[in-house]
């Protein structure tokens, strides 16, 4: 067995060589490894003491081409294919990917919304969650929720699950906001990362992060407690399979309200309409390269 | 129309993106609709900004220029920034904060929103009042007009809907920011890996030539580098041309990726899924080469072409050559 520990005991090699099901530890001195051991242990449990709160939302699946209510109140959401937000799946896989990897001892997924969301808990759970904590807000009032009010919830419960990791999608692909982790983050005067394409926790209170920016890479190292929001390229999440998803209905889901939880959804936004975008003008075929370079000459927009 | 709806005692906050040398073109975008809003402070945040500082001071309608130089600023930390943002807020009660929707836009302003107990506006397309904001959801397939109703709005803007704001003539005080206290650092910046190009800034390109899952490979590439360079153009790439490894990450056009919005957009080999069209629609003309007839990105070209780009560019930049 050999034992790596970044930070205290980076060279240290414990031999424990078994014969006929009996440890026999080959060491001078039983009294020194065993100490070694337990110190070892003891930075092992403080690995382990992540937990890992996974928000995740319930939206209209990316593939679904929307179409804009005639009152422009909204979008039609009745009898449209809804999904887990896909930045969510790849924060709630990497989550997951921490308790495999024994970093985290408990992974939990929360979602507000109405009823309708803990499909996607139910999914989480599937996947590998321990548990799973879903907020309900009726239909009606979620209509005005918005990520500083979902922020809000997510501290409430990163109190109450004494969590000291959030993980969540960059965005969500329905309000296309990207604001959710860092006001999260803010409000629990933690560190950020957002746009993450790798983590790594390499040391019991810190994690370091690589993020996507605008001109590449960038590379972080917070302090724990956290929050992270997952980029695409962050991993691939995994599918759920048949027993899993059998198992994940004895899994725990509970159910909060607002009330519980001492919040309220004050509005801070008015929505005046949603109209479809301007459509673009009708295009047209051409028949060659050369008459494709002539058109985008005479158009002006090449020499 | 805009000037005649707006308050114009208002006063407006411009966080300023910078590398420390310039201040960036979606910056003086942000300057631009913040100038809609109200009068224009900016503010400036680095381990060195006194040069950037004194050049946008030159920028047009900007009145104020507060500037901040710390070691600590190093990597512009959200955890940093935050705190020095909210000194100014508090010191100067401004009606509006915002910055371009740039990853160091969406990094920080919804952190700053969050304290100031307030919402936030990402990626705002038009100001229509002083309160009245256009913003895109799902994928640019519906546009939202939002009434904003807290005291202070903060919000990100999308560059590539209002023009760089000109730098001649704005004669505006460079003055010393809030002071960053000591404090414990919660996050340390590492370093950073940039991808250097000799091309022009996919953002802010006149010409995009992108490539899909059609290139087929990394060394296809090079054909598509060739008629880039021919046009003066950016090269970017579709969600699947980035996973296949073809090209990095941050060449990215779409939703998730990069938004861009040049005069002239060729997509090659590309099929148009709603997530590459959220990045490219306001494009003034696309042009599709494309072996598939149906694909979506017909749906959106104004001059398509059924063909094998291995053969059609190549031809495309014999044709260019020749003149």
């Amino acid at each position: 067995m050999q034992c790596k520990d970044n930070i205290g005991y980076k060279h240290l090699t414990v031999i424990v060589s078994c014969g006929n099901g009996r440890s026999k530890f080959v060491c001078p001195s039983f009294s020194v490894i065993s100490v070694l051991m337990l110190q070892l242990i003891g930075r092992q449990v403080k690995h382990m003491s992540l937990r890992v709160l996974v928000s995740v939302k319930r939206v209209i699946d990316y593939a679904v081409k929307i179409r804009v209510k005639n009152d422009k109140s909204g979008v039609v959401t009745e009898g449209v294919k809804h999904s887990i937000n896909p930045f969510d799946e790849i924060a709630l896989e990497e989550a997951i990917r921490m308790k495999e990897q024994k970093h985290a001892a408990e992974v939990i997924a929360v979602s507000c919304g109405p009823p309708s969301s803990q499909d996607i808990l139910r999914h989480a759970l599937a996947l590998g969650v321990d548990k799973a904590i879903h907020v309900e807000v009726d239909a009606k009032q979620y209509e005005h929720v918005e990520p500083l009010h979902v922020a809000k919830i997510l501290q409430c419960i990163v109190k109450e699950e004494d969590v000291n990791l959030v993980m969540l999608g960059k965005q969500a692909i329905d309000d296309d906001c990207n604001q959710t982790g860092q006001m999260l983050s803010a409000l629990l005067n933690w560190s950020q990362a957002i746009f993450a394409s790798k983590v790594e926790i390499n040391a019991p209170d810190y994690v370091t992060v690589t993020r996507e920016i605008d001109g590449g890479l960038e590379t972080v190292r917070c302090k724990l407690p956290s929050v992270i929001t997952a980029d695409l390229r962050l991993n691939t999440p995994r599918y759920a399979t048949l027993p899993n998803i059998m198992k994940a209905k004895k899994k725990p889901l509970v159910k909060k309200n607002l009330a519980e939880l001492g919040i309220t959804i004050k509005p801070h936004k008015q929505i005046i309409e949603v109209s479809e975008p301007p459509p673009r003008k009708v295009g047209q075929l051409v028949g060659s390269v050369q008459e494709l370079v002539d058109k985008l000459r005479s158009d002006g927009l090449i020499n | 129309q805009i000037g005649q709806c707006v308050k114009r005692w208002q006063s407006s906050l411009v966080l300023v993106e910078h590398d420390s040398e310039k201040i960036s073109t979606a910056s003086l975008s942000a300057i631009t609709a913040a100038s809609k809003l109200g009068d224009v402070s900016c503010l400036i945040l680095g381990d060195k900004c006194q040069e950037v500082a004194n050049s946008v001071a030159k920028v047009n309608n900007v009145k104020n220029v507060y500037v901040t130089e710390h070691s600590a600023l190093r990597g512009f930390l959200p955890e940093i920034m935050t705190p020095l943002i909210i000194a100014c807020q508090s010191s100067f009660k401004f009606d509006v904060i915002i910055a371009a929707a740039t990853g160091f836009g969406k990094n920080i302003i919804p952190r700053v929103a969050a304290k100031l107990d307030v919402s936030c506006c990402s990626d705002v397309i038009a100001i229509k009042q002083s309160d009245v904001f256009v913003r895109p959801l799902y994928a640019g397939n519906a546009l939202a007009t939002i009434k904003v109703l807290d005291a202070v709005k903060v919000m990100t803007v999308r560059p590539t809907t209002f023009p760089p704001a000109g730098m001649n003539s704005g004669n505006a005080t460079v003055r010393q920011g809030p002071v960053l206290e000591a404090e414990t650092a919660v996050s340390e910046f590492i370093g950073q890996e940039l991808s250097r190009s000799e091309r022009p800034q996919l953002t802010e390109a006149k010409v995009v030539v992108s490539g899909g899952r059609g290139m087929k490979s990394a060394e296809n590439f090079k054909l598509l580098y060739d008629l880039a360079d021919r046009l003066g153009a950016a090269v970017g790439a579709s969600r699947a041309a980035v996973d296949a490894g073809y090209v990095h990450n941050d060449f990215q056009v779409g939703q998730t990726g990069k938004i861009v919005a040049p005069d002239l957009y060729i997509a090659l080999g590309i099929s148009g899924a709603i997530q590459h069209l959220a990045g490219i629609k306001d494009s003034r003309t696309i042009v599709a080469i494309n072996t598939d007839a149906d694909a979506p990105i017909f749906k959106v070209a104004d001059y398509g072409l059924i063909a094998d780009l291995f053969e059609a560019v190549p031809e495309m930049i014999a044709i260019l050559d020749k003149s």
